[in-house]
């Protein structure tokens, strides 16, 4: 077996050491009968490296990748163009085959990364302070509403979340609401031009610990963020900003500048490839110092080392489950770390100038996009404000339209219907993504396609 | 005025109506350099043996319970941006909140200073 | 000519008198290969870019009046830079491609090259995950072969594949328990937890919404099986057990506790972390657990990344199976994978799913790493694994005894790590002191402090990937470090002496906490 070193005289030797008569006298605290004689029944023996790689690449070809494909989709996970330069740093042993960094003398590289890409992070966000990861935006944002939880000290019960939240993530809140006393308030999302800011700022009342609001929001439109939170904290309630598109930001106001409290979101667009939806980036930043101590996840922190050098270490770790057990503010304890790097290299390589490059980019291409589709006959473009994804209504049921086009090797976008099966109204809709990945000629092979469709 | 300790290591000192506590030397001493201190707002009503305050370390979080019941009236605000203060005067401007004294029967299943003296050495 | 090395040194051998970072203060800092490297604030500037993107062109603007006017502020670098900035941090990193890392229950394994390669193939890195299911068969198929390989390692009846981590996991099977409780009408308020349980297991409990209390240990390192009986009642929802146990112990009384806790009709969490130990050679099925969760990034070694990501799937008995959450894969009669969501779940009869805990489908780029590692080593390969794992730990334990005290090492061979404490040290030095010492010597230390019930605690896991030779090799360093702290080196204290850094002042570090970069001449 080419991964174990060690030899059978290396074995017979090392037993002899340990005074064990055989390999399964150091197994003797495993009863008997649930020790097994042999390997386990219905699996198959080893193989070579050579062999496992034919299985594997069999089953990668019988899935069609979103590079060999006009690809339209978005709705919380975004293609872009990742630089070479990205993958090849993050498969450095070095941090690749590291640790958490405990010890922090001979962790510096993933420290000073972490203290770079928290600020990167607070930065784009409009923040103060950004941790250093959790799993992914949707598991992010129930953090959020459970932190605003402890802001409130419990004493506030309800969640008001925007109808246009992406789905899943308000799935994630409802689930892991159920098993606390929190009241989940949500909404189905309407089917217009514009976000219903109105009525969402109609629900927040005196109970509310938070209001959750997508920016821009499922549907792509962008809400006005700014009057949601001066409604919220009027009430004493701390706005949530999510964000699913970071690219999104290198155009758009900061969450933060506008007044959100709590900016979580999904960082995968940046240096993180699709892969079927994880591992991603879990984004989490507060725009007030204060929270800093309510705040999951870790943080790391400049100091200085005994001879008076900079360096970095893991800080306010008594927040954190491994000191404050059934106390601390999550149970949280691996993260993105890999992530975060690959997100923290391709922000270097953008820098603000490349940021801005890209989101402009994005932004022409949707814009160009939006108003080809929208000559389709049958397609109305529902959007008055977007930044690069739009939903479009196709005045039939749009999974059909995305399964029979994928069938044409085109993937259009994500049906309304598959994120919100329980809503029929919303099912002749298709939310349409376009990136810098996304070429002139995708966009026509798409609006043909969708002509012959609807014809 | 009148100072009191208990077993989980605070030291009370009541004057009237109103009762100072903080954590002993001893306890100080324990927990290493204190990093924060996360004390109860004004108003906040404490009943004996709840929790109060949170004095934490680089690498411990430590519960400080309520001695007695009664209200916080002040919360010591050097703390928040010196928490050393625990370390170096534990027992004077280290000091944690104040409240009101609800119950002064209360005080009575409490220790003094010779009694918290030989209760730390027997430890 | 050619003299076979004429010097006679080899690595390993130490040089008398000449300490290798002795020398003149050089200008730059730099000390040849060590090389210190600014922040990317300090040498990136906004207008500075390594990606090539056209200019923008002007034209329509439908963002709605929210444009971005402000400076954002962040640098950018050429990619010559950037390379060599992340480059030069990574040196400053331990890693196991450097050496063995031995950190007690985190299993830092050899990660296999293979499996990063097959991640990258395009049919798995480049997929939507809310792609038509037609265009992403082969990606489904990955997951319900990794799931049943899952349940066939565990003699388990499903799995939750989509928890990110095992924190995550501990709580998608902990939730498995009260959906399970509820649909019965039963409301248990209680979560009973050994006292040298992992963190996140009281942490989990109590996100759940349960009260958490402790069972005690017996002076073997064992759950107290008495004393657990005792506790069961109505009230107890279930139990969380490690095994083998955080003191590196199997716990003999497995299927005696999973009875126990039955009878009083609860569920037995275990926690998988140390699953490395048995793996190929017991099923935890066969002891009674309910539900555990899998640490693909410890032993089906998917790299750590410095933190993460790791993934977590959770193995669930008949009982809990039927509450797992969704999104899932179920094969059908006829061979083909779905994928089983809110729309389709009538379908495939799982409409008790306790919910969501993720957006998407779980740690894809996990999942192919760990298949191709299973495939890799296959059954036969797996039970190899568990038995040099527990054979590289136990060669440890008895090889170090003399020198260190194993607190357990009389109760018999211990698993996957041995565990020490800090008794016979000289007065004034700690764990914490060797363990910097540890890091002089070219190693990161093992796991201190943990578990609580130890004083000092080492748990020392060495993993199956370790050589005999590597193996002695850090015996004699630790020994060497074992016998200065036993001796009173006061050079220990401030080890580590040689690493990029000294030790860090961490008090400084929580009390003014400094968490983001801020440019000096912005201030």
């Amino acid at each position: 077996m080419r991964y174990l070193p060690l030899t059978d005289t290396d074995r017979s030797d090392m037993l002899e050491k340990v005074g064990a008569a055989d390999i399964d006298a150091l197994f003797s605290d495993v009863p008997e009968e649930a020790r097994l004689s042999g390997p386990i029944e219905g699996l198959p023996m080893h193989a070579s490296e050579m062999a496992v790689e034919k299985h594997m690449r069999r089953l990668s070809k019988k899935n069609l990748a979103a590079s060999d494909a006009a690809f339209f989709l978005g709705a919380g996970a975004y293609k872009h163009h990742i630089p070479a330069s990205v993958d090849h740093i993050i498969q450095r042993g070095e941090f690749l085959t590291a640790y958490t960094p405990y010890q922090p003398e001979i962790a510096q590289g993933t420290l000073q990364m972490l203290f770079e890409f928290q600020t990167q992070v607070a930065r784009l966000y409009g923040c103060a302070v950004a941790n250093a990861s959790m799993y992914d935006g949707s598991t992010a944002c129930w953090e959020a509403v459970a932190m605003a939880g402890r802001v409130a000290r419990g004493k506030k019960r309800k969640v008001v979340l925007s109808g246009a939240l992406h789905p899943h993530y308000a799935e994630v809140v409802r689930t892991m609401a159920k098993f606390t006393e929190d009241e989940i308030a949500g909404a189905p999302p309407s089917l217009a031009a514009k976000p219903d800011d109105d009525g969402l700022i109609a629900r927040i009342d005196e109970n509310t610990s938070c209001v959750v609001v997508q920016y821009p929001d499922i549907l792509g439109r962008l809400p006005d963020l700014a009057r949601i939170a001066e409604a919220a904290h009027e009430k004493g309630a701390l706005l949530i900003a999510v964000n699913t598109e970071p690219v999104a930001l290198g155009a758009i106001k900061s969450p933060g500048e506008l007044g959100a409290d709590i900016v979580v979101g999904e960082g995968q667009a940046i240096g993180v490839g699709l892969q079927f939806g994880g591992p991603y980036l879990g984004l989490f930043a507060v725009r007030d110092e204060k929270h800093v101590r309510m705040m999951p996840g870790r943080l790391c922190g400049e100091t200085a080392d005994a001879e008076g050098k900079r360096g970095f270490v893991l800080t306010l770790s008594t927040r954190e489950q491994h000191i404050r057990r059934e106390k601390a503010t999550s149970n949280i304890c691996t993260n993105s770390g890999l992530c975060a790097l690959a997100f923290s290299v391709h922000m270097t390589l953008l820098g603000e100038k490349g940021l801005r490059r890209m989101a402009m980019e994005n932004h022409r291409l949707a814009c160009l996009a939006a108003d080809r589709l929208a000559k389709v006959p049958g397609v109305r473009l529902l959007n008055d404000s977007f930044f690069n994804e739009f939903t479009i209504r196709l005045g039939m049921d749009a999974r059909k339209i995305v399964r029979a086009l994928a069938d044409k090797g085109v993937l259009a976008g994500v049906s309304l219907g598959r994120l919100f099966p329980d809503n029929p109204e919303l099912a002749d809709g298709l939310l349409v993504a376009v990136t810098e990945t996304t070429s002139e000629e995708d966009i026509e092979t798409l609006a043909s396609a969708l002509e012959g469709e609807l014809a | 005025m009148a100072r009191y300790f208990t077993d989980e290591h605070e030291w009370i000192d009541v004057d009237g109506d109103t009762a100072t506590i903080g954590i002993t030397d001893y306890a100080q001493g324990q927990l290493g350099d204190i990093v924060f201190v996360e004390l109860p707002g004004s108003g906040t009503a404490l009943s004996k043996g709840g929790d109060a305050a949170v004095v934490e370390s680089v690498k411990a979080a430590s519960d400080v319970y309520a001695p007695i019941d009664g209200e916080v009236t002040e919360a010591n605000e050097a703390l928040e941006d010196d928490p050393a203060l625990v370390n170096t005067a534990p027992e004077s401007d280290g000091w944690f909140f104040r409240m009101t004294v609800g119950d002064k029967s209360q005080l009575d299943g409490l220790m003094d200073e010779a009694a918290y003296k030989s209760f730390c050495d027997g430890l | 000519m050619n003299a076979p090395n004429a010097s006679g040194w080899k690595p390993g051998t130490p040089v008398e008198g000449h300490n290798a970072m002795s020398g003149p203060d050089t200008a730059t800092g730099n000390r040849a290969l060590m090389l210190e490297e600014p922040l990317i604030f300090e040498i990136g500037h906004a207008e500075t870019t390594g990606v090539d993107l056209p200019e923008p062109q002007g034209g329509a603007n439908r963002l709605g009046g929210f444009d971005r006017a402000e400076t954002i502020g962040l640098p950018g670098l050429s990619e010559p830079e950037t390379v060599r900035h992340y480059t030069r941090l990574s040196r400053q990193n331990y890693a196991i491609d450097l050496g063995l890392f031995p950190l007690g229950s985190c299993t830092m394994k050899h990660n296999p090259r293979l499996n990063e390669k097959v991640a990258r193939m395009p049919g798995f890195a480049d997929v939507h995950p809310l792609q038509p299911v037609d265009t992403v068969r082969g990606a489904l198929e990955v997951i319900n072969e990794l799931a049943h390989w899952l349940i066939d390692l565990t003699g388990m009846h499903g799995v939750a594949m989509s928890p990110k981590a095992g924190a995550h996991g501990e709580l998608c099977g902990i939730l498995c328990i009260r959906a399970a409780l509820e649909a019965r009408g039963d409301a248990r308020e209680v979560i009973l937890v050994p006292e040298s349980a992992h963190g996140t297991n009281p942490a989990t409990a109590a996100f759940a919404g349960y009260k958490v209390e402790d069972i005690p240990a017996t002076p073997a390192g064992r759950v107290d099986l008495e004393a657990l009986k005792a506790r069961l009642g109505p009230d107890v929802a279930g139990v969380m057990i490690t095994n083998p146990n955080t003191c590196g112990l199997f716990e003999p009384d497995m299927k005696a506790i999973s009875d126990a806790v039955h009878e009083a009709g609860g569920f037995v969490y275990c926690d998988g972390a140390n699953f490395n130990a048995i793996v190929g050679k017991v099923r935890p099925g066969d002891l009674g657990v309910d539900a555990m969760h899998i640490n693909l990034h410890k032993t089906f070694s998917t790299p750590h990344g410095g933190g993460g990501p790791g993934s977590g799937p959770v193995v669930l008995s008949e009982a809990l199976a039927p509450y797992g959450p969704l999104p899932f894969t179920a094969r059908d009669g006829d061979g083909v994978v779905h994928l089983v969501e809110e729309e389709n779940a009538a379908e495939f009869d799982h409409t008790k799913a306790f919910g969501r805990m993720t957006a998407f489908h779980g740690q894809m780029g996990m999942f192919t790493r760990a298949l191709a590692y299973m495939l890799s080593h296959g059954a036969d390969g797996l039970k190899q694994v568990a038995e040099d794992a527990v054979l590289n730990a136990n060669y440890v334990l008895r090889s170090l005894e003399d020198v260190l005290e194993a607190p357990f090492g009389h109760s018999g061979p211990c698993m996957h790590e041995a565990l020490f404490s800090d008794k016979g040290f000289a007065e004034g030095l700690s764990t914490l002191d060797l363990a910097k010492a540890l890091i002089d010597e070219g190693y990161h230390p093992m796991t201190m402090y943990f578990p609580l019930v130890v004083h000092g605690a080492m748990l020392v896991e060495p993993t199956e990937t370790e050589s005999k030779a590597a193996l002695d090799q850090f015996i004699m360093a630790l020994r060497s470090v074992a016998e200065r702290a036993k001796s009173g080196d006061e050079s220990l204290k401030t080890a580590p002496h040689y690493a990029p850094r000294r030790r860090l002042d961490e008090t400084q570090a929580a009390r003014k906490p400094i968490l983001a970069w801020n440019d000096p001449d912005m201030a």
